[in-house]
């Protein structure tokens, strides 16, 4: 089992936009140290010199012409918004007082 | 026999001589749903009025009949966008979501002037084993109402047990359209990486999400899978290659086909009455010709770890899009960052947060060498095992999963446990190869699932081994269903 501190979780936390209670950061804490411990496993193999494989297929760059066609329209777009206002989203305020 | 057990051919046929209609079709999905997923449920969201009035336009101008999908009824899974109809991925963060658009393969189903049923549970985008993970409510397995139908397209593979409808559409990560199929006792396919269009699949991780079809029998598979192939100008991991006929590969005939069978997925965990089926199975398929020998596939212990690393990595970066924005629940904040945490812990439930935390972490500076690209070096090792093995012979066979149904609650407290339920499914998605898992008996009452893994985009061999011994072992395997219809 690798060793998850709480401080660790709360920061990853941050990063990843969540907020946890503190039993919950208990608990990952917990359950991320088992996985990663876990995950360690993989240190057994050598893979010096052994190329990632990020994708399966060997296609790269695909292009297509840059044609002008239909986009959506605004009130479609915005069908599903939580909030609108004058025809943008509206989110709460961005910038401190 | 009942309707849906019939294959397509017997259906068009009969839709074409006016036998039955389209109507009686679609509605006897509908007779079936109401009189049995009160017990299982398998639908989260059904198309009831739209469907009915597709099929009553159908009998009217009779429509293209000609389409390979005419007057089929489909369900589809609920990380697959449906426009104007709900989609959640089992989440309550897109509780509210009405998509704008259709995905690739149900403008394909539309096309091809088949009907969509409903959106079928699952667990929350398509993170689980069992669809315990379902932020709506469980699915039960058809064969015994106290076991997971798997996951995590157990809605799309119970509904197909049980039939509701006679085909539906799962996705597959790291298991989930073959472990369900193997608890459900239905044929399942995950197709090679690239072959169906992903575009309109809510991602969870790209790199190894595949769509693919559930259905009673092998021939109806290789008949939807073909009509949900091809390349796609939205998605450009989509494969320019040709799709065959796959039905034509169904000649009965597998003398002299090379069968390779690992010992890895016949070892420690794997239970001895899944092994023992298995085995009758592959020898059924050496009495009709195939040759048969053991091979070794040696870094298959390490695909799970590799793949929850890589898999929750992805996932992590897709998900970032759920931001209580655009769309979605919005969960009420004073400032934008405190809207988007609370958002999305209000939305997401516990395994997607825990997918999300890993990978982050193991995205995170610092950790990024040691877990990630460790994990991708490894993952090149798993697609090597492969390629070796292909290069003697044509198909890879084993089960598809360790154990039979298990019970509900039996592994949800403990990830680690479950992750480990994916152990024979996860490698086959590393390396990016096509793999079917077909019924091949019960043990204790419970289906067990014979897995057959395939070169890329060779299709056709697994389905031409897959019908071979449908045919000749002649199971038909059906649930009782006691105590479900009312």
């Amino acid at each position: 089992m690798a060793d998850i501190s709480k401080e660790q979780v709360k920061h990853v936390a941050h990063l990843a936009r969540l907020t946890f209670t503190e039993e919950e950061v208990e608990a990952f804490a917990k359950d991320l140290g088992d996985i990663i411990g876990f995950a360690e496993q993989l240190n057994e193999l050598d893979t010096e010199g052994v190329e990632e494989t990020t994708h399966v297929l060997d296609i790269a760059n695909v292009l297509r012409e840059d044609k002008v066609h239909d986009s959506l329209a605004r009130e479609e777009a915005l069908k599903n918004a939580p909030a609108e206002q004058e025809g943008q989203v509206k989110v709460p305020k961005v910038l401190g007082e | 026999m009942a309707l849906f057990d019939e294959g397509y051919k017997s259906i068009h046929d009969r839709l074409h001589k006016k036998d039955l209609s389209v109507t009686e079709l679609v509605e006897e999905s509908y007779k079936n749903i109401q009189k049995t997923d009160a017990s299982i449920h398998a639908f989260l969201t059904l198309n009831k009025e739209a469907a009915l009035e597709k099929a009553k336009a159908l009998d009217a101008e009779r429509g293209n009949a000609d389409a390979a999908l005419f007057g089929l009824p489909i369900g589809v899974k609920d990380n697959i966008v449906t426009k104007n109809l709900k989609t959640t991925a089992a989440s309550q963060i897109l509780a509210n979501f009405e998509p704008l658009h259709n995905a690739t393969v149900v403008e394909k189903i539309n096309a091809q002037n088949g009907i969509v049923i409903g959106k079928l549970n699952m667990d929350e985008f398509a993170m689980g084993s069992s669809n315990e993970n379902s932020s709506y409510f469980k699915t039960l397995n058809p064969w015994d109402l106290t076991r997971v139908p798997g996951g995590s397209s157990g809605g799309s593979a119970a509904a197909v047990s049980a039939g509701m409808v006679p085909y539906s559409l799962g996705s597959d990560t790291g298991g989930s359209i073959r472990q369900p199929a193997a608890f459900c006792g239905v044929v399942g396919m995950k197709p090679t990486y690239g072959r169906v269009s992903r575009f309109g699949l809510i991602a969870f991780a790209s790199s190894l999400d595949q769509i693919g079809p559930f259905t009673r029998n092998v021939e109806d598979n290789a008949h939807l899978l073909q009509a949900i192939s091809g390349v796609d100008v939205y998605d450009s991991t989509s494969a320019n290659v040709d799709v065959p006929d796959f039905t034509k590969a169904l000649t009965g005939e597998v003398k002299g086909l090379r069968v390779a069978v690992p010992k890895e997925y016949f070892g420690e965990g794997v239970s001895e009455e899944v092994k023992t089926t298995v085995k009758k199975a592959i020898a059924q398929l050496e009495s009709l010709g195939a040759v048969v020998e053991e091979v070794s596939l040696p870094h298959s212990k390490y695909a799970v770890a590799a793949y929850y690393i890589i898999a929750s990595s992805e996932a992590s970066a897709n998900l970032a899009r759920f931001d209580g924005v655009r769309y979605g629940v919005r969960a009420a904040a004073d400032n934008l960052i405190d809207m988007y945490k609370k958002t999305r812990s209000e939305g997401f439930g516990e395994e997607v947060k825990r997918r999300i935390m890993l990978g982050t972490f193991a995205l995170s500076s610092g950790y990024y060498d040691a877990y990630y690209k460790k994990a991708q070096k490894v993952r090149t090792l798993i697609k090597r095992d492969f390629e070796k093995v292909f290069e003697n012979y044509d198909v890879v066979i084993g089960p598809t999963t360790p154990t039979t149904a298990f019970k509900i609650g039996e592994k949800i407290d403990d990830p680690l446990t479950m992750y480990a339920n994916d152990i024979l499914t996860i490698p086959v998605n590393l390396a990016g190869v096509p793999a079917i898992s077909v019924p091949c008996g019960l043990a204790n009452g419970l289906p067990v699932g014979l897995q057959i893994i395939g070169k890329p985009f060779d299709e056709a061999t697994i389905y031409r081994t897959a019908h071979a011994y449908e045919q000749a072992a002649n199971l038909k395997l059906t649930p009782a269903l006691e105590g479900v219809n009312a």
